[in-house]
């Protein structure tokens, strides 16, 4: 038994190196940006004359139904229609932009909720205060608001984060040769799967647990400032 | 000189202010007085416009604008710049140090570089009494060196006029006597404010001029000397009302 958790483990590991850990990351940084973006939209007020005014609502009405969309759906049904059925349209995805591409825009959708919130739970009067020194609405939003904000959403974040390290094992469903699609090609040679998916489940752990001492240090930093004196 | 001309705020079932005129001038302290849900607050904050009444013009300096129009972000972001404000439970920003928070505008609004902004900043926290405290964040100070540094955080925008709204109205006696003695001291020195208070004495020592705003309206607008001396009945109501 150990000889087999000493040669395949260095395989399952490169696997997660090559793409585990590249999806994941990658994915969860794209998500981020359609996620602020998305909250900022939605949370927008119409300004303008009304035709610039229904044009925004447009454009709300679509990010909430995207947002709707993909947290109504099972995130590997997205990933087959992504790479199995976009091909009968007409758009030819290879199997590694089909998973970044579904894999951003499923945590966009979610994470869009969490910063909204967050936004949201920073007073009004912070806004006043700053629009009061005469800033810009990006001004305020840049350097007061999101700053405030993203301390309240780092548990959360770091929530979908680490949901997304795990969900990523789905992309062995679309051909792409992760931990976990790697686990189950070795274990479909030696006949040993409980050993196999045992050790990719431990890799997966170790991943998750690095994250949540990250999650730990990140929240320490961001909230220097709410700590009271001598503490 | 400030100048607000009919202006007119309607919330949903309140006239917050109906049909308001005033003036403020220069170099003077103005006190905006008159019984809680008057309309005190609205009418200072509807200089900056924090709050944006449906209808009447507001003039500060050669800047002029009509709330009923379409205001573009510019327009309001120009007029805003006329004015710093001071807030009752002061609003520093928790994620800025002492020192950051007072040269935020000066830098990113005003556009002076750090070194100017930080030394002018260093300058005011010494007048307040807080040097010490530059590298601080604000939930590590008390209520009372907060508000301190709001002040400190409006007078580095160098604006021409401050607005302060129920600047004691969060502190405790104590406190409340060393702001009101620093804003006595900006008064003398012939800054331009306007103060929302229910501080009578201050109303007293400081005031050059009074406003006195009851249901949205304004009942009085005068010297603090006229106030105080030849006052109307409302007003001598209103006066005996506030002492014990």
């Amino acid at each position: 038994m150990w000889d087999i958790i000493k040669s395949s483990t260095p395989e399952i590991l490169w696997a997660g190196i090559k793409y585990t850990i590249p999806i994941a990351v990658i994915s969860f940084i794209i998500g981020l940006v359609i996620a602020i973006i998305t909250a900022l939209i939605k949370t927008s007020q119409p300004r303008g004359n009304a035709v610039t005014k229904s044009l925004w609502r447009i454009v709300k009405a679509f990010f909430a139904f995207y947002v709707w969309l993909f947290r109504s759906t099972p995130l590997i049904v997205q990933l087959f229609i992504v790479f199995y059925g976009l091909p009968s349209i007409g758009l030819q995805l290879n199997a590694w932009t089909a998973g970044i591409w579904t894999f951003s825009l499923n945590t966009g959708a979610y994470a869009s909720e969490t910063i909204r919130a967050s936004i949201s739970s920073i007073p009004t009067s912070q806004w006043e205060a700053a629009y009061s020194i005469g800033m810009t609405y990006r001004q305020v939003l840049f350097k007061i608001i999101l700053p405030q904000a993203f301390r309240v959403a780092i548990p959360p974040l770091s929530n979908s984060f680490i949901s997304l390290v795990k969900d990523t094992s789905l992309a062995s469903t679309i051909t792409i040769a992760d931990m976990f699609l790697v686990s189950q090609q070795i274990a479909s040679h030696n006949y040993q799967p409980m050993l196999m998916y045992s050790i990719v489940a431990v890799v997966y752990a170790i991943f998750c647990s690095i994250l949540t001492i990250l999650q730990y240090f990140m929240e320490k930093r961001l909230s220097r400032y709410i700590q009271a004196e001598g503490e | 000189m400030i100048t607000l001309s009919h202006v007119d705020k309607q919330y949903r079932d309140h006239h917050a202010l109906n049909d308001v005129s005033v003036q403020f001038p220069e170099h003077e302290t103005t006190v905006i007085l008159g019984p809680s849900g008057a309309g005190k607050s609205t009418l200072l904050r509807a200089i900056n416009l924090l709050e944006r009444p449906q209808a009447g013009e507001l003039t500060i300096g050669d800047l002029h604008l009509n709330f009923a129009d379409n205001l573009t972000s510019k327009q309001i972001l120009k007029m805003r710049r006329q004015t710093a404000m001071v807030f009752q439970s002061w609003n520093l920003f928790p994620n800025l140090t002492i020192l950051e928070n007072i040269t935020e505008g000066p830098i990113y609004v005003l556009k002076q570089s750090k070194e100017a902004a930080e030394t002018r900043a260093h300058e005011l926290l010494k007048q307040v009494g807080l040097d010490d405290v530059a590298n601080r964040y604000p939930n590590q100070l008390s209520g009372g060196q907060q508000q301190r540094i709001s002040i400190c955080r409006a007078l580095a925008l160098d604006t021409d006029f401050i607005l302060f709204d129920e600047p004691t109205s969060a502190l405790d006696p104590e406190l409340e006597a060393q702001i009101l003695r620093i804003l006595q001291d900006l008064a003398e020195r012939g800054h331009s404010m306007i103060v929302v208070t229910h501080n009578m004495e201050f109303a007293r020592k400081a005031a050059d001029r009074i406003v006195f705003v009851e249901d949205g309206q304004i009942e009085f607008a005068g010297t603090s000397k006229e106030f105080f001396e030849e006052p109307t009945q409302r007003i001598k109501d209103f006066l005996a009302a506030m002492k014990l």
